[in-house]
This record gives structure tokens, C-alpha cells and sequence, in this order.
């Protein structure tokens, strides 16, 4: 995985969004007294789509937002290129305030420095698969040569090479998909936006097209945000995870974050089914070497296996089953910590608590 | 008792004067004719050379440029329909082809003018809400009054002839095209609409490269729909002397002319199948025709197909 560098690409600030005739009113007496959702929705008949959302997305990160349908998950990614307009708020791309950009500078930015991916695919059924990932560059007036030349390049990236001339009714819904992302990647945009881009296909394909992002990404190191109702997708692809609920933010983590430490009820019971074999590290588990010492004696840690703090448990496990005795974590050739059979069961669990027995 | 009459049928009181009213409007459209005039004889020339034109070209090989225009905008099978169709017609009787040429240039003269007039209304009320509101009264208005009823006041304000036959006609033909474009434009897939958008794409670019194009197969059943109402206009324009086989058919009805009466009337059924044959194979949707682009079908296919490139 890349290691996200820090400057932010894309920086929201408080964004509401407020659906409705009123909102601009709503929203002033949501800021004075606090009203809740339910309040605004019986006061001023209006919806909170998004309610005081900010976040930061570094260069070259993939950051998921998660959230079951009408969290406001697809609400929030349509405010980073102003298909909504924010009832308050401030989104910035790369040190730009997308809400002052003038029609003709916005467009620009949404056709050079913004890839989308929808969940409907949209693609357009009267033009073939080299038109609609060309579309981008067409609209910038791209001389024809030129924009054939970058759409062949996506083309090949996502394996469609040779279906150039086909239409989106002649692929199946995979395929299409992957030309949604070629037409995302073709101008080579510095950001993605995915949005559910993988929910309406089947597990296979769905998995198939993780791995294909995954690798895409990891070699063109694009700064990604990525909208997905399924946990298990958002830590397979994620660097940090959003946990969005009622058109709020939760909890933001990376995926061991979430995990192992969720904020609330609710996040809990969302990773309450998510396997931790691999998210959760020796070093969540671990007991230090002293206090492991006090309770059973010396250790031998020289002759018990060994592993890195960052191990996974599914390595962990592997090294259990292979020897009786607990695994010592090592760094810099020096044990600093002990995992036990114990703790390891406790850790698969996902119970964390300081390891006492 | 007089009180009470009065007072169950207060219409029988009032007198707004809606009928003088409309009646000084006659008035002044005779009193204002020579501005019209100039604009008016623009028209008719251009109605008249079409005619000329259509009528200039031996039947035969106009016969053979409308199968051919068949074959390319529809299909091969189309096309032999359309053959057959026109040879009946011209063996209808020795003048039928003629009629029926003069026909086809009042028709597609005033098809011409819906497709300027009701492409751009179309859109906009597709567009707004609030136009398509104003709009629909009026088109509701100009598919259902009688054509009498307007007929005079176009033909006081520009007399009579082709290009008042051509306004009625576009009158009565025009909201089909219309509504149809409307419907097209609101049944565009608003996901794709938002993709274009969010690569960038101008209102403009969006209008021309996604919402006209997929809007397409319902804006030409529109126009198909506008072609088939403007020959069922054909007799009563032929009222204020527009030529062709509607002319024929009223003069039939003068004289209790049945055969001459059959011939007129066939022959407009007759172009009416050829023309909605045609514009139907247009509006057919591209997985329809196999995703082939035009050069690759009909004549224009068969001539270009050594040229290109496998």
C-alpha cells in the first residue's frame, strides 16, 4: 500500500446540505438552537441530507466513505464537484474553493482534475465504449487524435482492449463498469470519485473489479474517494474509513481504527461481523514482556516463535498452530511484547481489553 | 317570473363581445395585408420550386430516389413497401403522380416548418416545468379547434394559396412534434445527464452530445406523428386553393365524383404509409440497426463498403 503523503487534496469544511424550499432558514435556526433532523423535517418541511461533515483527503489516498442508502454518503462525494451545491460548508481541491469557481473554471476542473464512477455505470447507450471514455476530452475540445490516444491508453489499463467499438449494450455489466472507470482515468484526473461504483454487480465480478482497482490505483497513485454501503469493501480498499449514519459522520479511522476501536454503538455493531484475521496487528494484542514475566516466569522468548508488531493475527494464528508456545513480538532483535494463545483467541473475537489472564 | 328566467340563465344577459372583437381583428389583418405580402411571396416561391422540382423529375426516377432514400434511412424491406406502395399509386390514374407530387411539396414544406418551430418549443418545455404549463393549453388549443374556424382569419390576413395552406396545416400538425420532443427530453436517464455534467460537459454540450441524440427515437415518432396529421390537412387547405390530390378529392365532393374521389383519397393513404414507413426506420434506436453508423447501411453501404476499412 502507498503511504499517503500529507498535503490535502481535497478539504471539506462543515458541509450541510439541506433539502427543501426553506433550507436556507432552516438551516440559520439549525445553527442556533440545534435542531435535530426530525425537528427541521416537522418545523421547516425540509430534509438534512448532510449534517456538519468535514474531512481531509491526502494526495494519493483512498478514502471510503461508508454508510447504509439515505445516509447522505452519495449527497457528501456530489459536493467535492459540485453536482450539489452545499446549503454551508467549504470544499477545497487542492488549496481552490470549488464553490467560487466561476461555470467555465468548474467545468475545466471536472473534466481535468475529476474522474467519477456511478453506480448506475451511466454510460452513454449512443455512443460506443471509445466515445463514452473519450467524453471528458471531447467536451475540452481535445483534437481528435489526441483524446483517442488517451482513451485507448484507459481502455487497456482496465483490459477492454479490442472493445473499442462496441456499445454499452453489447457488454456485460462488468465490462461496463470498467469503462465507466477507463472514462474516469482517460484525462488523467488528479482525483476519483467513486461512488458505489461496484454495489449493483454480482460478489464475483464485484471482487474481480476490487482487485483491478486496487492495483490501478496503487500504480497511478490517484487520491480516491470511494463510497460503499459494504464494510468488508471499504477495509479491503480503503486507507481510512468514514462511517457516515443519518448524514453524519461518525467515526473517522483507518480500517484497524474502526475495527478495534468503535466509536459508538452503532460502528460496533457494523464491525460486529467483520472478520479482524486481517486488520488487527501483534501490536493491538500483544502483552508487554514484564508483565507476561511477573505472572509465568522467564521467558524464552529466543526459542518460542517470532513476528513483527505489525503482524497480522492471520499470521499469528499460522505460528500458533506450528508450536505450543506463545509468540514473542520482536522489534529492532528485541522481544517487547508476548502474545499468548489466549489473547490471540481474544484478538480473533475482537476483544481488546488490556490481556489480564 | 321574468326575474327568476333572467337569473337561471345569466348567459342569455351578457354580451362580452368576444365574436366583434375577434372580427376586428379580421379587420385590421385586411387592412395590414401589404406587410404581410413580401414575406409572403418569399414562401410561396420556395413552396412553388419544391413543387416544380418534385413535378420536374420524370416519375420514374423519382420513384427509384425514393425507395433508394427508403433503403438508406430505413431498410431494404422498407424500401420494396415503399416501391410498391408509390407504383400503385401512380397507376391510380394518369394525373395521380403529379397530384401527388405537389402534395408531397405542400407536406414537406409544412413539415420542415413544425420541425424549426416545434424542435426548439419542444426542448424548452422539456426543459421548464413552468413553459411546458403555458404551452400545453395552447397546444391543446390547436389540435382540437376546427380548422374552419382559423381558416378564415389566415386567409384574410395572407389570402389564399400554398403558404396559408401551409399554416393551417402547421397549425394542426405542429403539437404532436411538440409534446413528443418534451416527452423525449423529460425521459432522458437523469444518470446519464449527471455524468455528462460531471466530466464537464457545457448545458450546451449536454442539450447536443446526450439529451437531443438519446431523445431522438421519440422525437422522430413526433415527427412521424406531425407528417401523418399534415396530409390528413391536405383536403381542407385544398379549400383555399392549395393544389394536389387534395384538391382532388373536394372537387369530387362538389361534383359526387366517387371514382374521383377513391383516386385522391388513395393516394394520400398511399403517401401516407410511404412517409411514415420512412420515418419510422429513422427513429429506430441504434441496437435496433445493429449499431452501424449510416455510411455503413442501405446504397451509401454498398457503394462505400470497398472503401473502408475492414
Amino acid at each position: 500500500m502507498n503511504t499517503p503523503s500529507a498535503e490535502p487534496v481535497i478539504r471539506c469544511e462543515g458541509i450541510w446540505k439541506i433539502f427543501g424550499k426553506r433550507a436556507d432558514e432552516a438551516m440559520r435556526s439549525v445553527r442556533e438552537h440545534g435542531l435535530s433532523k426530525e425537528e427541521v423535517r416537522d418545523r421547516f418541511d425540509c430534509v438534512v441530507g448532510v449534517r456538519d461533515a468535514s474531512f481531509d483527503v491526502a494526495r494519493g489516498e483512498i478514502f471510503c466513505i461508508m454508510g447504509l442508502s439515505g445516509s447522505g454518503k452519495s449527497t457528501l462525494i456530489r459536493h467535492i464537484n459540485r453536482l450539489i451545491e452545499p446549503t454551508a460548508g467549504k470544499i477545497m481541491i487542492e488549496g481552490r474553493d470549488v464553490n467560487a469557481l466561476s461555470n467555465a473554471d468548474l467545468r475545466q476542473m471536472r473534466a481535468e482534475k475529476i474522474g467519477m464512477v456511478f453506480q448506475s455505470m451511466a454510460l452513454m447507450p449512443h455512443r460506443n465504449v471509445l466515445q463514452n471514455v473519450a467524453f471528458s476530452q471531447e467536451v475540452r475540445g481535445f483534437d481528435k487524435a489526441e483524446r483517442r490516444r488517451s482513451a485507448l491508453r484507459a481502455i487497456e489499463a482496465v483490459d477492454l482492449k479490442g472493445w473499442e467499438a462496441k456499445y454499452p449494450d453489447e457488454l456485460s455489466g462488468g465490462m461496463q463498469q470498467r469503462v465507466g472507470l477507463a472514462r474516469a482515468i482517460a484525462a488523467d484526473p488528479a482525483i476519483l470519485l467513486m461512488d458505489e461504483p461496484f454495489s449493483a454487480l454480482d460478489p464475483l465480478i464485484r471482487r474481480q473489479l476490487q482487485d483491478q482497482f486496487m492495483a490501478l490505483s496503487a500504480e497511478m497513485h490517484k487520491t480516491t474517494l470511494f463510497i460503499t454501503h459494504d464494510l468488508d469493501e471499504a477495509i479491503r480498499i480503503g486507507h481510512r474509513i468514514a462511517i457516515m449514519k443519518d448524514g453524519e459522520l461518525v467515526q473517522i479511522g483507518t480500517p484497524e481504527d474502526i475495527v478495534t476501536a468503535p466509536a459508538d454503538a452503532y460502528v460496533a455493531d457494523f464491525v460486529a461481523g467483520i472478520s479482524k484475521l486481517g486488520l488487527v496487528t501483534a501490536a493491538k494484542i500483544m502483552e508487554p514482556v514484564a508483565a507476561w514475566e511477573q505472572r509465568e516466569g522467564p521467558a524464552a522468548t529466543a526459542s518460542w516463535s517470532q513476528a513483527r508488531p505489525e503482524a497480522l493475527l492471520n499470521e499469528l494464528v499460522d505460528l500458533s498452530i506450528a508450536s505450543p508456545d506463545p509468540i514473542a513480538v520482536m522489534q529492532d532483535g528485541k522481544a517487547i511484547g508476548i502474545v499468548t494463545k489466549t489473547a490471540l483467541l481474544r484478538g480473533v473475537r475482537g476483544d481488546l481489553a488490556p490481556a489480564a489472564a | 317570473m321574468e326575474f327568476l328566467n333572467s337569473l337561471l340563465d345569466p348567459f342569455a344577459l351578457i354580451d362580452l363581445g368576444i365574436a366583434d372583437i375577434a372580427d376586428g381583428v379580421k379587420r385590421w389583418a385586411i387592412a395590414n395585408r401589404s406587410m404581410i405580402q413580401p414575406i409572403k411571396d418569399v414562401l410561396n416561391t420556395g413552396i412553388v420550386s419544391v413543387d416544380h422540382a418534385f413535378n420536374a423529375v420524370p416519375p420514374l426516377l423519382m420513384l427509384l430516389i425514393i425507395v433508394l432514400i427508403a433503403w438508406q434511412l430505413a431498410s431494404a424491406r422498407v424500401a420494396i413497401t415503399v416501391g410498391v406502395a408509390l407504383t400503385v399509386l401512380g397507376l391510380l390514374s394518369p394525373h395521380a403522380w403529379g397530384l401527388a407530387m405537389t402534395t408531397l411539396a405542400i407536406v414537406v414544406a409544412a413539415v420542415i416548418v413544425c420541425f424549426l418551430i416545434g424542435l426548439p418549443l419542444g426542448t424548452l418545455a422539456g426543459k421548464s416545468d413552468r413553459f411546458e404549463a403555458v404551452l400545453r393549453p395552447l397546444l391543446d388549443l390547436m389540435q382540437t379547434i376546427p380548422a374552419f374556424v382559423y381558416l378564415v382569419p389566415v386567409v384574410m390576413l395572407i389570402g389564399i394559396g400554398n403558404v396559408a395552406g401551409v399554416i393551417v396545416t402547421v397549425i394542426f400538425a405542429l403539437p404532436p412534434l411538440v409534446r413528443l420532443t418534451s416527452l423525449g427530453i423529460r425521459g432522458v436517464n437523469p444518470s446519464v445527464v449527471e455524468a455528462a455534467r460531471a466530466f464537464g460537459a457545457s448545458p450546451k454540450q449536454v442539450l447536443f452530445k446526450v439529451e437531443l441524440p438519446l431523445a431522438m427515437p421519440t422525437i422522430m415518432a413526433g415527427v412521424n406523428q406531425t407528417i401523418m396529421m399534415a396530409l390528413s390537412m391536405v383536403v381542407i387547405a385544398s379549400m383555399i386553393s392549395v393544389g394536389g390530390l387534395g384538391n382532388e378529392v373536394l372537387r369530387a365532393m362538389g361534383r359526387l365524383d366517387a371514382g374521383k374521389a377513391i383516386v385522391g383519397g388513395l393516394g394520400i393513404v398511399i403517401l401516407a404509409i410511404v412517409l411514415d414507413r420512412i420515418t419510422q426506420g429513422i427513429g429506430q434506436s441504434g441496437r435496433a440497426r445493429g449499431h452501424r453508423r449510416w455510411f455503413e447501411v442501405g446504397p451509401i453501404g454498398l457503394i462505400s463498403a470497398p472503401f473502408r476499412k475492414a
